[in-house]
């Protein structure tokens, strides 16, 4: 296991140049002009019938996108969400075989704000974008990641599972759809109306960004101290205005264009980041996290390389923008890390990627995210992912919180045998105790109500969330949304805590 | 300006703790470590009163650290544990014979019983002998699995109740990394487990890792200014390669932020398995009863190996042969071709 040049049998194989032949592998008639995998060599138009079909069969294996739905791309100019565009248009045209029924729109997050562009640039990567998707003739949202501050709280609450659809069964829905196309148009539309009631209105337009907004963004971006937090942060708000166009605009599925190798280079940076309970949400093909809007990730069985091809081959655009990472060292960030170590490695051992990714298909979310009961206080303000404070005095989380008081002298000092070295008595401050206690669920017995204050709204927070909000400098940067939905969650548990005694029913996670 | 340490804020800071950030004086780091070593031990419940407890000592920083703190909290807080050390002697000349010195001198120092079991007594061949057979490469799967056994081994010679070995922080999660990389869920799922059951099965004793949440770097600042005399050399024969790229990103991590280590830790301890996934069972060897997924232990299968003189028999999967070796029976010439020979 720790030896130069070890064979190793299985996964990580290192594997030998194959021979290049030069017919196409499927066909064995047209010349071959590329290797997807070694010894896979693939003419044009094999590669072109290998591709698409991998589209369709990841959504027809799946059979979570129902016929007549509502489906927004996520697209960020990127050249995985470009094709996954180019995939849903040829599966939507015509003459496809086994035709795509759904009814698709994009949107766009312009996060120019948070990446120090310029509006000259800005304008034109917009002007790019728009130029793309209105030849595709599908309805598009461009939004730019300033609305975060116009946000309402619903974003932040929990949906119960999304309005049920008419017979549940996938093969119903097929029948339904073929049979009365309209009215499930017009069930659409109804849908549309609940989603708005739900939710408030806001207009969605990308040319009002007020000059307010601007500043508030760039203000909460410098105030996050890393850049590992910072492209936490931009990850979430990009979520929040995602899903909040998706209701807003009854659409009940996003697609996501993440590859292969970018779920691989995510699963490995989510456990560097402290994400572990939720990696299968994370990465998975279908994300139920948000209850009524499902995010699915069709490309995920493509890696960027067989989608880089295909991209060059079939003449798709797609646009590089400046992002948070971008002329930043390899080491800058936790993510940057992870994905050039991924990426590396992948070269040096060519079934990286692929172990990773099917590690990933084996986990499953520790704590149940969907409960029939949730509550908002039991899940992750940030992410939305259940926040799992394991009360167990026996684990990592526990471990660390007990550093961080020993080493500021908050735990037991009185014990201390050796008072040689030290003053005598330590400061134990009994109120700063009580708050770094919140971290292993005490939190609904501290001080009066109050705007939440720095203490309080890291016990809202999952884990991994707790960390990105650790490296902030003011926690008063962050959107309204999120510090009012933090404000009232504590209200709710403040109040519960007062009315304890007198509750029938012991909910304890509500106080978590 | 010195620097005040942040926990009684009357000493002098000497150090800046690689795991928090806070400036410490020497009392208060190692009255941290210790009362986190403690915590571990207390919190999962790893000893019960009247235990006689092998520490696997190799002279190591780790496991020098974890008997002189063992030994320090067994008094403090009156455990009641019986302790000794264990060690095993793998027959490497130039590196294990001056690392068993290390350990004779703690046994000394910390006037605890020292046992040394060595892969001659147990199975007849040092790790030189192996070389010689196997070549420079794969000879660390022959020295894991054997000492895996041999410190289970030693143990049940010496009657004890549990054995406590010095992994750190920074080896767990970078086995949880390793585990991802390799695409193995089994031991996923169970890396990041401070303490294994015995499972009941003989010859298997529990065992524990009480500096699990002990930052390498700390326990280094910890030897240092107790000034505990270790040994501090690479293995001659393990120049690390794949395990190393996990070790090095893990150090680019913490580099990052020195929460990482923890952090994938956490991520690992709060992973959970799809039900349905294939897991392999735990069974017991039928020629040596030492617990086993398959008919024959992996250390049965290169013992054999190495005695039919086919030392690739244990190095990849090969299954399907077990049954022959275990009734004695020759492989074919083809198969044996194969077995022989490690060079490509």
């Amino acid at each position: 296991m720790c030896q130069v040049e070890e064979e190793y049998s299985g996964p990580l194989e290192k594997t030998s140049l194959p021979t290049v032949s030069k017919k196409c592998m499927k066909c064995k008639e047209s010349t071959a002009v590329l290797i997807i995998r070694v010894g896979d060599a693939f003419c044009r138009d094999c590669f072109r019938e290998y591709f698409v079909h991998k589209f369709r069969a990841m959504l027809g294996k799946n059979r979570v996108i129902f016929p007549g739905e509502k489906v927004l791309l996520a697209v960020s100019g990127g050249p995985a969400s470009s094709s996954m565009l180019t995939q849903v248009q040829e599966g939507l045209s015509r003459d496809a075989p086994k035709k795509l029924r759904f009814a698709p729109g994009i949107i766009y997050i312009d996060e120019g704000g948070a990446c120090d562009q310029n509006a000259e640039e800005r304008e034109k990567t917009l002007s790019q974008m728009e130029a793309i998707f209105r030849k595709t003739g599908f309805p598009y949202h461009i939004v730019s990641l300033e609305q975060v501050f116009s946000l309402p709280n619903s974003v932040l609450e929990p949906v119960s599972c999304g309005p049920e659809r008419p017979g549940s069964s996938y093969k119903a829905a097929v029948d339904q759809y073929l049979q009365q196309k309209e009215v499930n148009q017009r069930q659409g539309q109804l849908a549309t109306e609940e989603a708005q009631d739900a939710v408030a209105h806001l207009s969605v337009q990308a040319s009002q960004v007020s000059p307010e907004h601007k500043q508030a963004l760039e203000k909460l971006f410098s105030s996050l101290k890393t850049l590992t937090a910072r492209q936490d942060m931009l990850q979430t708000l990009r979520q929040h205005l995602i899903l909040h166009t998706a209701r807003l605009n009854g659409y009940s599925k996003v697609m996501m264009g993440d590859s292969c190798t970018r779920l691989a280079i995510r699963l490995l940076s989510n456990i560097s980041l402290g994400r572990g309970a939720s990696l299968a949400v994370d990465t998975g093909f279908s994300d139920p996290r948000y209850g009524d809007v499902v995010i699915v990730r069709p490309m995920r069985d493509y890696s960027s390389k067989e989608i880089a091809f295909y991209n060059r081959l079939f003449g798709v655009r797609s646009l590089f923008i400046s992002g948070l990472g971008t002329k930043t060292s390899d080491k800058a960030s936790i993510q940057q890390l992870t994905e050039s170590f991924v990426i590396k490695l992948q070269a040096d051992f060519p079934s990286t990627v692929s172990t990773i990714y099917r590690t990933s298909e084996k986990l499953h979310t520790a704590c149940p995210p969907q409960t029939s009961g949730a509550v908002a206080a039991d899940k992750c303000l940030l992410c939305l992912c259940a926040v799992c404070n394991k009360a167990d005095a026996a684990s990592a989380s526990h471990a660390s919180l007990i550093s961080e008081r020993l080493s500021r002298g908050e735990l037991g000092m009185e014990a201390k045998i050796d008072p040689a070295s030290c003053c005598p008595s330590g400061t134990l401050d009994p109120f700063s105790c009580q708050r770094e206690g919140q971290g292993c669920g005490e939190g609904g017995s501290c001080t009066a109500g109050r705007a939440p204050a720095p203490a309080d709204l890291k016990s809202l927070l999952c884990y991994s969330c707790r960390l990105t909000v650790k490296d902030m400098a003011a926690e008063d940067t962050l959107p309204p949304y999120i510090t009012s939905e933090a404000e009232k969650r504590w209200n709710r548990a403040q109040l519960k805590e007062e009315v304890r005694e007198f509750l029938l029913e012991d909910e304890d996670e509500e106080v978590g | 300006m010195p620097v005040q340490c942040s926990s009684c804020a009357c000493s002098r800071a000497v150090l800046k703790r690689p795991k928090t950030g806070h400036s410490l004086c020497k009392g208060c780091f190692f009255w941290a470590f210790e009362e986190e070593t403690h915590r571990t031990i207390t919190s999962a419940r790893l000893f019960d009163r009247g235990e006689t407890v092998a520490i696997g000592a190799s002279g190591g920083k780790d496991s020098t650290v974890l008997a002189y703190v063992l030994k320090v909290l067994n008094e403090r807080y009156d455990y009641g544990l019986n302790l000794l050390l264990l060690s095993v002697d793998e027959g490497i000349t130039g590196y294990r014979d001056h690392s068993l010195e290390a350990v004779k001198r703690n046994q000394q120092q910390y006037d605890l019983p020292l046992k040394i079991v060595s892969y001659e007594e147990l199975y007849g061949w040092t790790m030189d002998a192996i070389v010689k057979q196997v070549g420079v490469k794969n000879n660390c799967t022959f020295c894991g699995v054997f000492r895996r056994q041999a410190l289970d081994r030693g143990a049940v010679m010496l009657n004890v109740d549990k054995i406590c070995t010095g992994h750190n922080a920074d080896d767990v999660a970078e086995t949880v990394l390793m585990n991802v990389l390799r695409g193995d869920v089994a031991r996923l799922n169970r890396c990041t487990a401070v303490s294994t059951a015995g499972g009941g099965s003989d010859g298997v004793v529990p065992r524990c890792k009480p500096l699990k949440y002990a930052y390498e770097k700390e326990i280094v600042l910890y030897a240092y200014f107790k000034k505990l005399h270790y040994f501090s050399t690479e293995c001659v024969y393990s120049p690390n390669a794949y395990r190393g790229h996990a070790r090095a990103f893990l150090k680019d991590l913490e580099a990052v932020r020195p929460s990482a280590i923890a952090d994938v830790i956490h991520s690992g301890e709060n992973l959970s398995l799809k039900e349905g996934v294939k897991m392999p069972v735990q069974g017991t060897c039928s020629r040596c009863g030492y617990i086993s997924s398959q008919a024959l232990c992996k250390s049965c299968v290169l013992l054999e190996g190495l005695n039919r003189g086919l030392p690739k028999l244990g190095i990849g999967k090969h299954h399907r042969l077990h049954g022959r070796i275990l009734a004695r029976q020759p492989l074919t010439p083809v198969e044996e071709e194969k077995m022989k020979t490690l060079e490509f």
